[in-house]
């Protein structure tokens, strides 16, 4: 999934500050606590139950169960996946934003790579961490485990780490000489600036990567490779399988499932988790305040999330830090000069193991390469070009609606209260559970797969335009849209002078994430096994997915290097140039 | 405890101590030349001067915050190194986190320290009494005014008992209101001794605040910083800012705020290689052409001469806002200072009374004369056969004598300054600047 650098962007959606789990909802926010136990306590089950299953012996051929009844164990399957998963990235991610933002010389490789990352598609790593966690766990079903949730890791942790690393880039100079003035040791550092500092940028990436963990379940979750067929029982599995088998009432009740625990997930977590970051929302003044609807504002509002942090995280990351000052003053008053000599040899050595590696993978790689025939480039090429177009039209339909329908939603508070929260729960849903349904309708139609493909590109994708072009019409200034009534400018002149100019930056925002979004979601909308057998229209994404299920890694290398070179070529040349355009010219802060 | 103090050996000395930024040719950007400085104990020290004149980077050279390029700081005589010796910051604009309650903000210093929960917070709660905060112990910043908030920023700089407090334009951030009555409070902890801390050092460009606190005032010149006078107060508390002895001490410092820079330079310390190769680029004053009309025509109104202190109260402007405007007047012939008096010049008078169009005028004229940077980039301009040229290509000269921040701001600057002389044309989108045809 592709970066949001602009968290700020989405403070429309933010509620409201100054939430306190004061008394005045108790019975309510009662409920919510005695859900969430059972909550745990299921979880609790299911880990007990995951545990056993993969700590069996391997087996290829899991029956995949299409009864509605095992759904709930399914969701849960998949949950823990994600949830372990999630919190692997997470953890990663903290690593490699603090690593590139704290070392001058890391930042210099780490940073550029993470663009490169971002911009392979999850199938692309299938190959290689699947092959070596099984062989890694060869009599476990841990292993398949393992590459799967390992997978899921790749879809996620890239736009979370560049959020991070963003985040520290960006502290006030002031904060971090006040940290530096009253002594702070590195952990408080962390934990009380940094993290912080960067918490509300991490929530809105989490979610986004969560939401693209869910778009990309299906395809994680069961695989063929090569010779070997992989199946996992989960939601995205029982998807899969009821739609190989063309079984419509399975795939409802897929779908139907699917939906019901993303949107639950949305409503008993994401929210009180956005609503309890607003306490870390860096200003001065407490600003205005805007709505967001959940059911969990209904009832206990963030109450929840508030007294988790309070009796547990809180007391926690205290302990941390009175331990830690502890053992820094032992170590300054210890302080040793004689290990720095022996920590930079380690660093030339890892300097030298690195290089190392990395020319052994390119000259093996390079092998790869040359193995594939002129044709075989040719054939990549074509595949390219198609899936640009493909990706291109489906950014323009999906300016063409959200456009003047974000602008109609941010500019009418009436049609924005009702407006928001649909939008925002339709956006939950992953597009990808909805492809078997629009695949059962469209396929009658002629060019039914290339339609349903470039569908699927647009429902993954649109979110990201409608929701930046809402915050950015909700932006525009009162003053400017009085000049152009009382100067009485044709609709056409409103929209030329005022309303897209006013909403360029964040356009271009959104733009960028879905055309990056779009193109991970080749992989998908190209290539799907459907009622028994594949459908695919010919492009980049439905090579990887091929070169992928049929094991051949030559080509499989070869159509990522294209995919990753064209999707950062675009970043360079196009998007960061109208973004600069966007925050220069057309920034109404300035 | 400052009375009781019989040896007056400096809590913190500099020595030669200086910052410069060094260029990828091998000459330097000089920001604070070599000054020599010591603090001593029982004294509040103000250090005043205009605002970019390096004020803020001393005291963080002085802090640790910083390194110097040359010379050293010295804690009782012993050089500074590793552990940063007992110093506390009061920050302009607070620098409080956002996500603690006041009472977390002042206990995590303490926490830093790894003292104890209990110990920690017995101390801040006597802290946050003290600065009259109590009842606010549970309130996070934002629902804080500004003076409720530099309370807090106050509280947690005096919870570790620092040595020395330095306060880095505490009030500057805060209406005149709130800052007068926080001033008086504050003033009144230290004469109290309410704090333990034995020395403050106090950055400001305001000259009445430095009179009314401080015992000893040092007045920073620019370009590079240096110390162009040294005042030291012996007026009793409370001071009056209408005592006759107030404001002659106030018109003193502005004499030595404005007196021209040639004058220092030529009394002042050798200069060095890096800092001759200096002199020969004028910086610009970050202002606009418009302030200074407004400046020279009020002169006008006065009959042409006016005390600018006199001027500076009249207007309810700070030292800050009109000393830019008045050096801005002076570099281009408009105006003369002498002993803290403006003059207006002939050409001044004749900017004063003449209309729009001729001031663009008289402005092109006398900034073609004195402007060395906007003459030279007239000449680039008129040297290319389309008259254009990038702005970066101008900024790279400048970067050979300013910080990268400082080029760009005088590049800025020199730009509304061409735009209003009608010398050349900007664009933004593209960078470039364009002669304009006369």
């Amino acid at each position: 999934m592709p970066f949001l650098q602009l968290p700020a962007k989405h403070s429309a959606a933010i509620p409201p500050a100054g939430i306190r789990p004061a008394g005045a909802r108790w019975p309510f926010a009662m409920v919510i606590d005695v859900a969430v136990f059972l909550f745990v306590a299921v979880a609790i089950y299911g880990i007990y139950s995951i545990s056993r299953a993969w700590l069996g012996p391997v087996n290829p051929h899991v029956e995949i169960s299409q009864s509605p009844r095992i759904l709930p164990l399914y969701a849960l399957y998949s949950l823990i996946r994600l949830g372990i998963a999630y919190a692997l990235s997470l953890v990663f991610a903290l690593a490699y934003g603090y690593l590139a933002a704290r070392s001058r010389r890391a930042e210099l490789v780490l940073v550029p790579l993470l663009d490169i990352l971002q911009s392979i598609p999850v199938l692309s790593f299938l190959p290689g961490v699947m092959l070596a966690m099984v062989a890694l766990f060869p009599r476990r079903q841990l292993g398949v485990e393992l590459g799967s949730i390992l997978l899921i890791f790749t879809g996620q942790v890239w736009n979370i780490a560049f959020s991070f690393y963003s985040s520290l880039k960006t502290q006030p100079r002031e904060l971090r000489e006040a940290a530096i003035i009253f002594r702070f040791t590195r952990w408080q550092r962390f934990a009380e600036l940094d993290l912080p500092f960067s918490t509300i940028g991490l929530v809105w990436n989490s979610m986004m990567s969560v939401a693209g963990g869910w778009f990309f379940l299906m395809a994680c979750e069961m695989f063929v490779l090569g010779d070997r067929d992989f199946r996992l029982p989960g939601l995205g599995s029982f998807l899969q399988t009821a739609a190989s088998n063309g079984d419509t009432r399975s795939i409802l009740w897929g779908v139907a499932a699917m939906i019901g625990v993303v949107v639950l997930l949305d409503q008993l977590v994401w929210r009180p988790i956005i609503a309890w970051a607003d306490k870390f929302k860096f200003e001065q003044v407490e600003s205005g305040k805007s709505q967001a609807f959940s059911i969990v504002n209904l009832l206990g509002r963030a109450s929840f999330a508030i007294r988790v942090y309070r009796a547990v995280a809180a007391p926690v990351f205290g302990w941390l830090t009175v331990t830690f000052a502890a053992a820094s003053r032992v170590a300054r008053s210890l302080a040793a000069p004689a290990r720095v000599p022996s920590r930079r040899w380690l660093m030339i050595l890892l300097g030298v193991v690195v290089f190392v590696a990395m020319a052994y993978a390119s000259i093996q790689g390079g092998r790869e390469l040359a193995n594939l025939s002129r044709a075989d480039y040719s054939h990549l090429a074509k595949s390219a070009g198609l899936t640009f177009l493909r990706v291109n039209v489906s950014l323009l339909l999906g300016a063409l609606w959200t456009v003047p329908a974000g602008v109609a939603i941010g500019s009418n508070p009436r049609l924005a209260r009702i407006a928001q929260p649909i939008v925002q729960i339709a956006a939950s849903i992953p597009a990808t559970a909805l492809f078997p349904v629009i695949l059962l309708v469209l396929l009658r139609l002629r060019g039914g797969m290339e339609a349903s493909a470039l569908l699927l590109m647009l429902l993954g994708t649109q979110w990201y335009i409608l929701f930046n072009v809402i915050a950015g019409a909700m932006a525009l200034p009162t003053d400017l849209k009085e000049v152009a009534q009382i100067f009485r400018f044709s609709k056409w002149d409103r929209w030329r002078r005022l309303i897209l100019p006013g909403i360029f930056p964040y356009l271009v925002t959104g733009l960028l994430t879905a055309s990056g979004g779009a193109w991970n979601a080749s992989i998908v909308a190209e290539y799907f096994h459907f009622q028994g057998k594949i459908l695919s229209t010919p492009g980049l994404g439905s090579a990887i997915s091929r070169a992928s299920d049929s094991g051949s890694f030559d080509v499989l290398l070869a159509a990522t290097l294209i995919m990753a070179t064209i999707v950062v070529l675009i970043n360079r040349v196009l998007w960061r140039r109208l973004y600069r355009l966007a925050t220069s010219r057309y920034n109404l802060q300035a | 405890m400052a009375t009781a103090e019989t040896t007056l050996a400096p809590i913190i000395e500099a020595r030669k101590l200086e910052k410069f930024y060094a260029q990828a040719d091998g000459s330097r950007v000089q920001v604070v030349s070599p000054i020599d400085l010591a603090i001593y104990p029982g004294q509040i020290v103000a250090l005043l001067g205009p605002s970019g004149c390096g004020k803020s980077t001393l005291l963080r050279m002085l802090t640790g915050l910083s390194p110097a390029s040359a010379g050293g700081v010295y804690w009782h005589g012993q050089p500074v190194q590793g552990d940063a010796p007992n110093v506390s910051i009061v920050f302009q604009s607070f620098a409080l986190f956002p996500w603690l309650t006041v009472l977390e903000n002042v206990e995590a210093p303490l926490e830093a320290r790894g003292m104890a929960p209990m110990e920690r917070h017995k101390r801040a709660l006597r802290i946050i009494d003290a600065v009259g905060l109590d009842g606010f112990e549970s309130a996070y910043p934002k629902e804080l005014s500004g003076g409720m908030k530099q309370r807090v920023g106050v509280a947690r700089a005096l919870v570790v008992e620092p040595e020395v407090l330095f306060m880095d334009e505490p009030f500057s951030a805060l209406d005149v209101l709130t800052a007068e009555t926080l001033r008086g409070e504050i003033l009144e902890l230290w004469l109290d001794h309410k704090f333990p801390t034995r020395a403050i050092f106090i950055v400001t460009h305001n000259i009445d605040e430095a009179v009314f606190l401080a015992d000893r005032i040092i007045v920073l010149g620019r370009n590079p910083a240096k110390i162009r006078a040294d005042f030291s107060v012996k007026l009793s508390h409370p001071r009056d800012h209408k005592m006759p002895q107030f404001v002659e001490l106030v018109d003193a410092i502005y004499r030595a705020l404005t007196s021209p820079d040639a004058e220092d330079s030529a009394s002042g310390t050798p200069a060095e290689p890096a800092t001759t190769r200096q002199r020969k680029v004028i910086m610009l004053p970050h202002t606009r052409p418009g302030g200074m009309a407004g400046l020279l025509e009020i002169l006008a109104d006065q009959g042409g001469r006016a005390d600018l202190h006199k001027l500076a109260d009249d207007l309810s402007l700070e030292v800050d806002a009109l000393l830019p405007t008045v050096d801005t007047a002076v570099l281009l012939g408009s105006l003369k200072v002498e002993e803290g008096d403006a003059q207006i010049t002939p050409e001044g008078l004749a900017f004063a009374r003449a209309d729009i169009q001729e001031r663009k005028m008289i402005f092109r004229k006398a900034a073609l004369a004195n402007i060395p940077l906007l003459r030279q980039m007239e000449q680039s301009l008129k040297a290319k056969a389309d008259r254009t040229l990038s702005s970066d290509f101008f900024l790279d000269i400048l970067d050979e004598h300013f910080s990268d921040d400082e080029a760009r701001r005088q590049l800025e600057t020199a730009i509304q300054w061409g735009r209003y002389a009608e010398l050349f044309d900007y664009d933004a989108a593209t960078g470039k600047l364009t002669l304009t045809e006369a």
